[in-house]
């Protein structure tokens, strides 16, 4: 069966410019994907299309069952959104922000008021509810953008980018409303630049980059890609660091003997990728210790999504770039922009 | 706390077509009206300038026009006043138009496309608040025009209902043109293009017309145009229903039927804007 949200083949292009270039999706009911991507990965433009804003040059997409292009006016009613720039009435108050829309999911005045109400309690507005919105800081637009997504509460909820410019008071709250969406059934399709916040609040994650999707799973089973832990220590002394290296070169995967190990100069920092976990750190602290090397900090790494967005993206980019200078032309049809036609 | 979940897991069921489609303008006429009395100094202008018309025109006009034999300034006041009203509710035009090409290149326009509202709501929303806005300063100009000496009446008998279907036409023919700035508004890119292009055709149309001379005084190749000129049927409808002197003796049937010729000339510019404008709104960004 289809998941809440699923797209096939989505293409889009602007002009020369393809935003979507086959982005497939599926997002089973009752879970949060983290849409991850650089600046002009496609992440907009995708939201984009799956709420109705936008239609495809092809492929096709379904939300709650219900065909996007076919049915855009049921998908309307299933769905909430919070766009990447918040879509508020400047001169309205926040209050009259959030019945307006109320009113507009053809809730009655009142209980339009009533829900006004709730969320701006909720998303810590009240104080300034009755104010226009044109008053606002970025983040109290922002909250109020995400209350109006959350007006009547639909089963499959859009967030492009929502904790971008939050405190992180507010973003905390943030996840956890989030979370207590997720726990009551919607379905949420969510784009972020804060790996963590996928880390924290998605089930699955799919990286996007150039309009398609290039890694798919969830956050262990991409990490698990990139690679295992490693060791990272900090020396007291640059002095100590050439010494505190042909030790750790010793404990990594010995293919390339000091090469193995990183070393950042003005952090006194080495890294060496390493397996064995907690037990090896206490050989590492020992062996240093036995040659005098004084260390500052020593721990065990695990990849954070940082490493698989930069290991992902980054290869990705370089890809592309060969691609350009005619170094591996068996591999066309990707890239930002389209050939000329000859 | 809150829950956030709890109610219903979709919104109620949607209203039947027409029912829905009125409830959802009028919730955007209303945070339209909310708008337009935040930002008050638009009325102010919006008020100032026919009453700077009414004045300048009777006053430095006032002294040189022929209204049919007569070199009356007080003549020429009663024949101007239905000209300077039609040509102000026309002006409503600009406004709209600039509200609606503003609305559409800001974020706001991606909420309301999201959401499972009526498709012409937007645009039917702000036509309606134009519509009120045009109300008020009807209104206004109506009592300086009483102040310096309009006299409902002067030329021929008249009742309190002639004059209010009178002010109805105006009002139809105001909310006509909003339309013709919503498709305006919807084929710019920026308010202030919104604004002059809504502005520079209403120049000749309200010009080439009856509303500010006798238009059997104009050049013989021009007659046909001013006469059959929708905007001169308002105008001359309004003469007639306000017993004002100078009707259009001409024998084209817009002017000897002004009442009909006004309410058909309007809803024909409803029908065909709307419509036009609505589907434009529909395609627009996608
Ligand atoms: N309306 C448009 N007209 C022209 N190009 C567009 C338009 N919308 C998006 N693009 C292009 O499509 C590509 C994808 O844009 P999109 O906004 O989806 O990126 P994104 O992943 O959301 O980026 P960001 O992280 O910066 O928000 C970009 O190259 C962008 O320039
Ligand atoms: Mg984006």
């Amino acid at each position: 069966m289809p998941g809440a949200i699923h797209a096939e083949g989505l293409v889009k292009t602007f002009g020369d410019v393809t935003a979507l270039d086959g982005v497939d999706l599926d997002v089973p009911e009752g879970t949060v994907l983290g849409l991850l991507g650089p600046n002009g990965a496609g992440k907009t433009t995708t939201v984009r299309v799956l709420t109705t804003l936008l239609r495809p040059d092809s492929g096709s997409a379904t939300v709650a069952g219900l065909d996007v292009l076919e049915h855009p006016d049921e998908v309307r009613r299933s769905i909430g959104l919070s766009g990447q720039f918040a879509a508020v009435d400047e001169y309205l108050t926040g209050r009259e922000n959030l019945q307006m829309v109320g009113q507009l999911y053809q809730m009655r005045a009142r209980a339009a008021k009533e829900r006004a109400g709730e969320l701006l309690e909720r998303f810590h507005l009240a104080d300034a509810a009755d104010r226009p919105a044109r008053t606002y800081s970025g983040g109290m637009r922002r909250r109020l953008d995400l209350a109006a997504a959350l007006v009547v509460s639909p089963p499959v909820m859009f967030m492009d980018e929502p904790t971008t410019g939050l405190d992180p008071r507010n973003r905390q709250a943030l996840w956890d409303v989030i979370k207590e969406l997720v726990s009551g059934g919607t379905t949420l399709l969510l784009t972020t630049q804060y790996l963590e916040e996928a880390d924290h609040l998605a089930h699955d994650i799919a990286v996007v980059d150039h309009g398609k999707v290039i890694a798919r799973g969830t956050s262990d089973q991409l990490k698990a890609r990139t690679g295992g832990e490693r060791v990272e220590v900090v020396v007291h002394e640059r002095d100590a660091i050439a010494p505190a290296r042909g030790i750790l070169a010793r404990y990594g995967p010995g293919e390339r003997g000091l090469g193995d190990v990183s070393v950042e100069d003005h952090t006194r920092k080495l890294t060496v990728p390493v397996t064995g976990g907690a037990k090896l750190l206490a050989e590492v602290i020992r062996d240093l210790d036995a040659v005098g090397v004084e260390i500052d900090d020593i721990g065990l790494r695990r990849p954070t999504l940082d490493d698989v967005f930069i290991s992902l993206t980054g290869h990705a980019a370089e890809r592309a770039q060969d691609e350009e200078n005619g170094a591996d032309p068996s591999a066309g049809g990707r890239g930002q922009r389209k050939e000329p036609a000859a | 706390m809150t829950t956030l979940t709890d109610g219903a897991r979709r919104p109620p069921a949607a209203r039947g077509g027409i029912a829905r489609s009125f409830a959802d303008s009028l919730v955007v006429t209303k945070r339209n009206l909310i708008r337009m009395s935040r930002i008050p100094e638009m009325i102010l202008f919006g008020l100032i300038q026919p009453v700077m018309f009414v004045i300048l025109f009777t006053y430095v006009f006032g002294g040189s026009m022929q209204i049919g034999n007569s070199t009356d300034p007080d003549v020429y006041k009663n024949f101007l006043m239905a000209g300077i009203f039609a040509q102000t509710v026309t002006f409503a035009t600009a406004g709209a138009g600039a509200g609606i090409a503003d609305d559409m290149h800001k974020g706001l326009i991606d909420r309301f496309r999201s959401l499972p509202m009526a498709r012409g709501a937007v645009l039917t929303g702000r036509t309606m608040a134009d519509l009120v806005q045009t109300a008020v300063t009807l209104l206004v100009l109506a009592v300086v025009a009483l102040i310096i000496g309009w006299r409902p009446g002067y030329a021929a008998p008249t009742n309190a209902g002639k004059i209010m279907l009178g002010f109805a036409l105006l009002l139809l023919l105001g909310y006509a043109f909003t339309w013709i700035g919503a498709l305006i508004g919807l084929s710019v890119r920026t308010p202030e293009a919104a604004t002059s292009g809504g502005l520079i055709w209403l120049f000749p149309v309200t010009f080439v017309s009856n509303a500010f001379v006798d238009s059997s005084k104009l050049p013989g190749w021009l007659q046909p145009v001013a006469e059959w000129n929708p905007f001169s049927a308002t105008v001359q409808a309004c003469r007639k229903l306000f017993g004002d002197p100078g009707l259009s003796p001409s024998d084209a049937w817009p002017m000897q039927y002004p009442v009909w010729a006004s309410l058909i000339y309007s809803v024909l510019i409803v029908v065909v804007f709307r419509t036009l404008s609505v589907r434009k709104y529909r395609s627009a960004s996608a």
